[in-house]
This record gives structure tokens, sequence and C-alpha cells, in this order.
């Protein structure tokens, strides 16, 4: 994806790309649709040691980058894991851990990074309530300054309640599409105070929790639903500060946004190279296909969209990365140009296979399945379209003076 | 090297002290004004640009450019662009092909005659490529160029060169030898364009547009002195004008100022208050159009900014234009559909005067931007088989000579 790596990244890539060549071949990832958790915890911890979760952790708490931009070398990870429709809970992990390295206190750091680090445990975000939404109106709203709180225009206000009780809060809520959750051993969850909006890390084994397995399209990534009923929390359960979590929630937004696009190019980016050399080596009347210009017009169509798709995914990097202005507008339209067009190009190839793509021997179904998955979890490309328009009617609004 | 920032600051400075007039406030630049006081006014904003020490930004210091950088030229725009009064009529084909492709294939003597010239906003160029008979087969010119004694006669006839009345040379593909194949019987001229063997007529756009031309040639006189490469090798120089002529379509050429939108295209300002006076503004269908565009254009300056980084480190085939350009196409044509739509009906009845009335003009001309500068479907031939190594379209007047291959039923 990248046109030019660093030596230090060049080497990562490498290192990530052979680890999982050797370990996650499309028939270790098959092996693994029948297990519980999805992926062997062993090969996470593995997948930690090559730095897999200390990109995004400040140095100070025992990550680091590789470069100088952290989600620039996790998409690396992100890219080469979605070449493989490798398992494992990368993008909550990561979310979690680089909102505990940059709001969390040292308590809540000591006890959650060094896990997370290392491999041994995991973490997973609780954002989306049941009947709920992944994005809220615009990120803009978020930032507002001062004036009394507008609840109906809060960016990511969850529904999700926790009231305050004595010296901490009760929170009640159904947190639904749960990534790893039954797998997790903390879930950071976002709720709604009298304050605003609030977040809390807590062990999924506090009392008050109930985690139920959802089933999912992807044949290895796992989802729950999370259901807390009275869940009593101290104030040292929350990360950041009480109801004014809005801006923390859409900084994890666009870091999940950009993961996820790094991940549906890379499974785009492999089955189109493959579809490529498939049509190369199939003949057909004679001929190979790759020689009819109806289909070679196609494969044009599709590396229109794979490179488009890779600059503006590295482009929501680098802005996310920086968390300028332009943060959330460019992470939506990534997520809304990837997410739209890297199924098409998944569909395309399947087409260009004929009969044996649609069956379940072959695999392309694996990384459809997966862009499919990504395709609508935190958003689907309607949702940032519109989550598009309202920064640029506001945008367009401030300019003209309109309102 | 002047680095950007020193650059910048002394291109401000200039801007600042006066260098080039600043456009009135809330008017944009048209590149489409078909007058000609538009064009001796360009050719005046040119000078101004040269003497600030500004003009040929990406060209080589010894034909009068300043040597720089890709960034330097996005620095100058970003000062420039929208905000000042701009020679643009000079960046296509004048300073991003024919130029260039002078630079590629050229004598010394001839790039030392004209570079200077163009950069100094006393040659405007234009390009005598495609022809009537030949659609996107460009090598299959028929136009021809007979030696005779010192001079070569040019006979027939080109189309679609950019305001080649007010230009004052051409670059001209011709065929020279007829015994041989294609490919290989053509030679590229340079051809004054004012001659009295010279006929020029402007064709009538669909929105009434005269920018286009057809030129008739009865035994013009060209100099020997005036081929471009070696006779008989045109189609190596017309390569590298086809690869100029893609990045400046694709958006990606180094070697002028490049607007972030065209002065013509409705901007996002013009979308939102479309969807505003149709009462559509708070409607989702109307909103996710919105966001569809700002994601298109978006998406759009990133993939030519990456096209445009990758042919400089050769990640990318000089072919990779293409990819731009493809993009550029297609993302025109959902432009102007969104557009049309957003306006409803008052973008074909309208009373008086009503901007609207650009939305169904965009609209009707759509398919101007897949086939100008190259078809999107040639694209898609250069993307599969140049970039992708697919096999090439079969060629009936492949190793054929010219002189035998079948033009018609």
């Amino acid at each position: 994806m990248e046109l030019e790596l660093t030596d230090d990244q060049r080497l990562f890539h490498e290192t990530s790309r052979k680890f999982l060549d050797v370990n996650m071949a499309t028939t270790a990832v098959r092996a693994l649709a029948a297990n519980p958790d999805g992926f062997d915890r062993d090969w996470w911890r593995s997948g930690a040691g090559l730095g897999w979760t200390s990109l995004l952790v400040d140095e100070s708490h025992g990550g680091g980058a590789i470069s100088g931009t952290g989600l620039a070398d996790l998409a690396i990870v992100a890219e080469e894991l979605g070449r493989h429709v490798g398992p494992g809970p990368l993008l909550a992990v990561n979310v979690v851990a680089n909102a505990v390295s940059r709001l969390g206190s040292a308590a809540q750091q000591a006890a959650v990074l060094p896990g997370l680090l290392d491999g041994s445990q995991m973490a997973t975000w609780c954002l989306r309530d049941a009947g709920g939404k992944w994005t809220r109106h615009s990120a803009s709203t978020a930032t507002a300054p001062t004036g009394p709180r507008r609840p109906e225009a809060q960016s990511n206000e969850p529904a999700a309640v926790a009231s305050a009780r004595g010296v901490g809060f009760e929170i009640n809520a159904k947190k639904v599409m749960v990534e790893a959750a039954a797998q997790a051993d903390w879930l950071l969850v976002t709720a709604a105070t009298t304050a605003g909006p609030t977040q809390f890390l807590l062990p999924s084994t506090t009392p008050g929790i109930k985690i139920t397995p959802s089933t999912s399209v992807d044949l290895v990534r796992r989802y729950a639903t999370v259901r807390f009923n009275g869940v009593q929390v101290g104030l040292d359960a929350v990360l950041g500060t009480v109801g004014h979590a809005a801006q923390n929630i859409e900084r994890q937004l666009q870091v999940a946004l950009v993961l996820q696009c790094a991940e549906m190019t890379g499974a785009a980016g492999k089955v189109f190279e493959f579809t490529c050399e498939y049509a190369t080596d199939r003949y057909s009347f004679g001929r190979p296909l790759a020689s009819y210009q109806a289909l070679k017009h196609r494969f044009a169509d599709m590396k229109t969209w794979l490179e488009a798709s890779y600059a503006t995914t590295l482009a929501a990097a680098a802005a996310v990365h920086a968390q300028g202005p332009d943060a959330p507008r460019l992470a939506s339209v990534a997520k809304a140009y990837v997410a739209d067009r890297t199924p098409e190009i998944i569909h395309d190839c399947i087409q260009m296979h004929g009969g044996i793509g649609v069956t379940w021997e072959h695999d392309l179904h694996l990384y459809l399945r997966r862009v499919t998955l990504l395709r609508a979890m935190y958003g689907t490309p309607d949702e940032h379209r519109e989550r598009i328009a309202t920064i640029v009617i506001e945008r367009e609004d401030a300019v003209n003076g309109n309102r | 090297m002047e680095t950007v920032d020193e650059f910048r600051t002394r291109a401000r400075t200039w801007l600042e002290s006066g260098g080039l007039p600043r456009l009135p406030e809330g008017e944009r630049w048209d590149p489409l004004a078909d007058d000609d006081d538009h064009a001796s006014r360009a050719r005046e904003l040119q000078k101004m640009i040269w003497d600030g020490g500004f003009a040929g930004i990406c060209y080589p210091t010894e034909y009068g450019g300043l040597g720089l950088t890709v960034e330097h030229q996005r620095a100058f725009d970003a000062e420039t662009c929208e905000i000042h009064e701009m020679p643009f009529i000079f960046s296509t084909p004048t300073h991003s092909i024919c130029g260039p492709t002078l630079l590629d294939c050229a004598t010394e003597t001839q790039k030392q005659r004209h570079i200077p010239p163009m950069l100094r906003g006393e040659e405007l160029w234009v390009q005598f490529m495609s022809e009537p008979s030949g659609g996107s087969d460009m090598a299959g010119a028929l136009t021809t160029a007979t030696r005779d004694g010192e001079v070569f006669l040019l006979n027939g006839s080109k189309v679609w060169s950019t305001y080649a009345y007010r230009a004052d040379y051409a670059i001209c593909l011709a065929r020279t030898d007829w015994s041989r194949p294609k490919h290989r019987g053509l030679s590229m001229f340079i051809v004054p364009i004012h001659d009295p063997r010279t006929t020029i007529v402007q064709i009538e756009m669909i929105d009434g547009n005269k920018e286009f031309c057809q030129e008739y040639f009865d035994d013009v006189e060209i100099p020997l002195g005036n081929v471009v490469g070696e006779v008989n090798d045109g189609w190596t120089v017309a390569s590298r004008l086809l690869f100029h002529e893609k990045t400046t379509v694709g958006r990606v050429s180094p070697y002028v100022s490049v607007p972030y939108r065209d002065a013509t295209d409705t901007s996002m300002a013009g979308f939102v208050a479309l969807a505003r006076a149709g009462g559509r503004i708070d409607d989702p269908d109307a909103r996710r159009k919105i966001g569809q565009i700002e994601m298109l254009l978006t998406v759009q300056a990133h993939l030519t900014g990456r096209i445009g980084s990758g042919l400089k480190t050769k990640y990318f085939p000089d072919q990779a234009g293409a990819i731009a350009r493809l993009f550029s196409g297609t993302t025109y044509v959902e432009r102007a559909n969104i557009g049309l739509d957003l306006a409803g009906p008052d973008a074909v009845v309208w009373e008086g005067d009503d901007d609207r009335q650009n939305v169904s003009m965009a609209y009707l001309l759509r398919q101007a931007r897949c086939i100008g500068g190259g078809t999107i479907e040639m694209a898609r031939n250069v993307v599969s088989e140049r970039i992708l190594g697919m096999p090439r379209e079969y060629a009936a007047d492949k190793d054929v000579a010219f002189g035998d291959v079948k033009r018609g039923r």
C-alpha cells in the first residue's frame, strides 16, 4: 500500500508478513472456524511479540512506534492481516490500548497495558447500543467549546446510561456487536451520564456483566452482546474525565476506521492479485481470459479503485495521526470509499472465476466475508456519506455566512 | 536548492507587492471565456510571471526555468490559483504537453529557440495530433508530409486543437512514409500556425463553445530543421507527448498550475446551495449525494497525489497516468449526474439568468470528460495492458505497409 517504507518499517512488514505466511495460510483460517475464540492465544502472543499491540502506546508505557506515525505502522499490520484474512482482535485491542495510553490514570495503565502489550490479555470497546448507531451527527459538534449541552446534537452520545451512585456509577446498558467481548479481559464502555458522555474501563468479570456470543458472517472474527445490569463501578473506573468523552470517542472511532480500511484494502488487494494470475493462466476458446477486452476493462476499473483505496487510506491514517481539524472528514471519506469499492472488487473477482468462485472450497468467500463484515462495522458507506455531508454543509455555511 | 518554504515566502512577497493582479472579490476564473482579449491577457500575465522569476518552475534552468520540484509548483498554485488572474491558457497544452515533449525529444537548437519564448508568454502552442478519420487511433494519421527539396510539404487535416487560431505554433504528427508499418512511417514537426496555405475552422460544441478547431493544410511548407526527433521515428515523440497528455488530464503534471477544481465545475458550495434551493438540505438521500461528491473529489486528490509521487519515484510505470485519467472521467460522470439530481426540474426550465442552467450544461457535456485527452476506454486498455501486463488487443494493421491497411468498408 505504501509507496515508500522506511527501512525499519520494511523490516517490520517483512517480519509480520512471514509470520502470517507461516502460521496463517487460509487452511489455518478455515481450521479456526470451529474454535470458539476464532484464534489461538499463543499465536496472538507471538503477534504481540512482533509489536502488533505496541504501536499506539506511548514509549513511557512500554509501547512505541516504528516510524514517527504509529497508526501508519499499525496499518501495515492491518493490511497484511487482511491479505491473510487472519483472525485476532487487532482493532479492538489497539483502540483500547491507545485510549488507555493517552487517557488512563497511572493505576489503569499499570493494570491494563502490560497484558495487552505482551498479548497475554485482551481488551475491547463496547460502543454500539442495541437499536443505536455507530456515528451520530458530525464530529465538529463534539468540539463545540462552550454553551449549554444540547443532548440531541452531541456527537456519539451514548444511549447506555451510567448514573451516579455514592462515589461511583451504576451502569445499565446493552451493547451489541462488541468484537472479541467473550475473549476480552477488559471492557471499555461508552455511556451517558448527566454530565455528558463518559467512558469506563472495567474487568469483564465485574459482577452484573453478561456476555452472550453472537454469530458473524466472518469465519473467525467473534462478536458478542454485552449486558450491564446494575454494574457498580468506582470513580477509578472512569477513563478520562466524567462528561467529556465526546472527543475521545470520535478519536477512537477514527482509529477504528483507519484500521478497517487498511484491512479491507489488504483483502481486496490480495484477491485482485490472484485473480489477475487466474485470468492469465485460464484459457477459454483457445485464449487467456485476460485477453478479452470486456474483462480487461473490468480489471482496469478494479486496479483504479484499488489504488484509490490505498491512497485514501494512507491519507486518513496521516490525518488521524496528526489529529488536525480534517481528521473526521478524511476518516469518513476513506471508510465510505473503501467500504463501497472493496466488496465490489471481490465480487467482480468472483465473477472472473466463474462457478468455482461461489463454492465453499475456494478461498474467495473468506475475503468477501471479511470485507462484508468490516463494511458495516463502525458505519456503512451511506452512514459515512451522511456524516461527510454534515461536515461539508457546516463548512460551506461557515464560509458563506448562511444560517 | 531553494526550499519550498523559502520559495513560498518569496512568491507571497512578490504577490503582495502586486506581482499578479488579484481576481475581483467573488469572481472565479473562467477557462472557457471565449474572447480574444482573454488570450492576449494571458500573454501579459505569463510575462509578469516570467519577470517575477516564477515561470517554468519545473523546467530546467538552461531553458529559462527554475529547475525546482513539483512541491514548489503546488506551493505556487496554492498562493495563486483562484486568488489571482492566471494565464491558464498557457498551461495546456503549451507548458504541460508541448514544452515537456520538446524537452524530451527536440534538438538543443529547437529547445533554445522555443522553450524560453513559451515561458515568457510569447509562444502559445497547440497539438495537431487527432484527425477527423482517426478517433483514438492516433498512429493511423493520414496527414502527409512529403519531402520536396529543402522543405516538407504538409497536406491533410487535423482536429480538436484548442484555440488554434490564437496560437503561434503546433506540434504536428504526419505520415512521411506510406510503405512502412503505421507506427514506423510517422514524423513529428514544429509547424507555424499562421500560414496562407493553412485554413482554420472553429467547431461549435453542444454548449455553444468554439474553443476547438479543425485545420486544413494545402502544401504548407515546413523547413527540414523543424523535424522533432528522427524522420519516420515520430511515434517515439508522440509516445512522450501522450504520456505528458495523460499526466495533464489526470492532473498530475508537474509543469503547470492546477487549480483544485475546474472553475466551471459546480463547487461543493454550489451543490449545498442546489440542495437547499430544492428544499432537500435535510433529506438523507440528498445528503448522501453531497457526501458522495465530496468523497469522490477528496479521493481523486489523494489518488492523483499518489500517482504523481509514484511516477516520480518509478514505483509506477510511465503509463500510470491512465489510472488518474480513468478516475477523473468516471468521477465527473457521477458528479454531473448528482448535480442534475439535486437541482431537479430547475436545471432544465428556468426564467431569466439562473445559475442552475450550468448544471444541465455540465450534464449535457458530461461525456466530453470521458473522451477528451484520450477516452476512458483507451485508458482502460493502457491500465490492463501496460500496467497489469495483460495481452494486447489484436491489431489488423501491425507489421503491414500502412498504404495497404484497410481504412473503411
